[in-house]
This record gives C-alpha cells, sequence and structure tokens, in this order.
C-alpha cells in the first residue's frame, strides 16, 4: 500500500514538472527561468524523500533531500544577486546619462 | 516495561497483516494527494499567466504549500512503528519542512526584489488590452 502510494506520488510528480520545465526552456527573461529552475529543485527534494521509501532506506534519503534543498536556496539567492549586480551598473550609468541628458 | 508493550503492539499489528498505524497512514495519505493539487496549481500558473509577477506568485505560494505537505504526508506514512528510529526520522522529515518554509519564500522574495530592480515592468491593463488586439490582428 505504502509501495503503491509512492509509485502514484512520485510519477504525478514527474508528469507535472513537465510544464516547469516547459517554462524553464521557454521563459522570457532569464528570471522566469531561474524560479522554474527553483521550483523543480524544491520538488526534488520530494522525490529523493519518495524514492528513499521505495528504497526502504528514507533515513539515508532524508539527508540527501535536506543538503539538495539547502544547495537550490543557495543557488537561487546567488543567481539573483548576481542578475541585480550586473544589471543594474548598466542601468544606472544609462540613467545618469538620461538624467544629464535632461538637464543639459 | 515499555519494550514489552512495545513487542506486544507490534505482535498485534502483525496478526492483523499491516505494518503501522492506520490513521497516520490514512491522514499522511490525504496530505499527499492534496499536496499535488497544490502542485498542480503550480505548474498551471507557470505555464498560463502572462507575467513574470504572476508566474512567481503561483510558483512561490503553490510549491511552498505542496511541498510541505507532501513531506509531512510522508513524514506519516513513514512511521511505522513508534521506535526510536522511526522518531527521528519524523523529527528530520520536520527539519527538512521547517528548512523549505523558510528558505522558499526568501528566495522568491529575493528574485522578485532583483526582477524589480532590473526593471521588469509588471503587466497594466494597457499591455493587456495590446496583446489582445494583437491576436486578433494575426487572427
Amino acid at each position: 500500500m505504502t509501495e503503491w502510494f509512492a509509485m502514484v506520488m512520485g510519477a504525478g510528480l514527474f508528469v507535472l514538472m513537465i510544464p516547469i520545465i516547459y517554462r524553464i526552456f521557454k521563459g522570457p527573461t532569464g528570471f522566469d527561468r531561474i524560479l522554474g529552475v527553483n521550483v523543480i529543485g524544491t520538488k526534488t527534494a520530494v522525490l529523493l524523500v519518495i524514492i528513499g521509501t521505495l528504497y526502504g532506506r528514507v533515513e539515508m534519503f532524508v539527508d540527501f533531500a535536506l543538503t539538495y534543498s539547502l544547495l537550490n536556496f543557495v543557488a537561487a539567492i546567488v543567481v539573483s544577486r548576481y542578475l541585480n549586480r550586473t544589471i543594474s551598473l548598466k542601468e544606472m550609468e544609462a540613467r545618469e546619462k538620461a538624467k544629464g541628458g535632461a538637464k543639459a | 516495561m515499555t519494550d514489552h508493550s512495545m513487542i506486544c503492539l507490534l505482535a498485534a499489528a502483525v496478526e492483523n497483516g499491516e505494518v503501522g498505524f492506520l490513521p497516520l497512514k490514512i491522514i499522511g495519505f490525504a496530505s499527499g494527494v492534496v499536496g499535488l493539487i497544490f502542485f498542480l496549481g503550480t505548474a498551471v500558473g507557470m505555464v498560463r499567466f502572462p507575467d513574470f509577477y504572476t508566474r512567481m506568485h503561483a510558483a512561490g505560494k503553490g510549491d511552498t504549500l505542496s511541498t510541505m505537505l507532501m513531506l509531512g504526508g510522508f513524514g506519516l506514512v513513514t512511521m511505522e512503528d513508534f521506535s526510536v528510529g522511526s522518531w527521528l526520522l519524523l523529527i528530520k522529515i520536520l527539519a527538512v519542512i521547517l528548512f523549505i518554509y523558510l528558505t522558499t519564500p526568501t528566495s522568491s522574495h529575493a528574485l522578485m526584489r532583483a526582477a524589480f530592480e532590473d526593471d521588469e515592468m509588471p503587466m497594466t491593463e494597457d499591455d493587456l488590452k495590446k496583446s489582445k488586439r494583437k491576436g486578433k490582428r494575426k487572427k
């Protein structure tokens, strides 16, 4: 019963990940892509617990899930900081130029 | 004394033909299915919504709640007997749930802030009208 439930849940998670992978490939901006990667990473932590239930060694796979969610969080924070820094500097320069043009 | 009562409980469970505490299993199954429904909402929102901020709304809320529900359901389902090992397992899964409860909103907040400082403008009503007109012209 438990194994059956775990298999159905894992298959459902895989099927529902497909639209999010579509969003990762298509996404108009980079933020859409990193958002989709974040969602899939969180779901992979759940999938690891499900795999552990199927193998009967949950106590080992739970540690993997914790580590995976930690890495996912750090990746999201780092990418958001990176995109913010690189693009906002250019934007600041462009804004300063625009302000100078308006004054002159 | 506790060992003896535990062995009696386990023996009764084995005689009944099932290992595990049935109400916990039913609650776990129900919360897993509810989590899957919330994740369906997240997937539909990620595909159908027109704007980055609305997509982030769907992803942040549905993702957090569905992950917490599914992990909690599996934590209850895997409580086979009330031994020390299974309590430790439940506490570990609760730690994962607490961690996700803290980190997923934080990361979506950071992404939202980065997108807003990158001048990613939210979609207004005028944009919606324009896109509808464009769709009619294409047809």
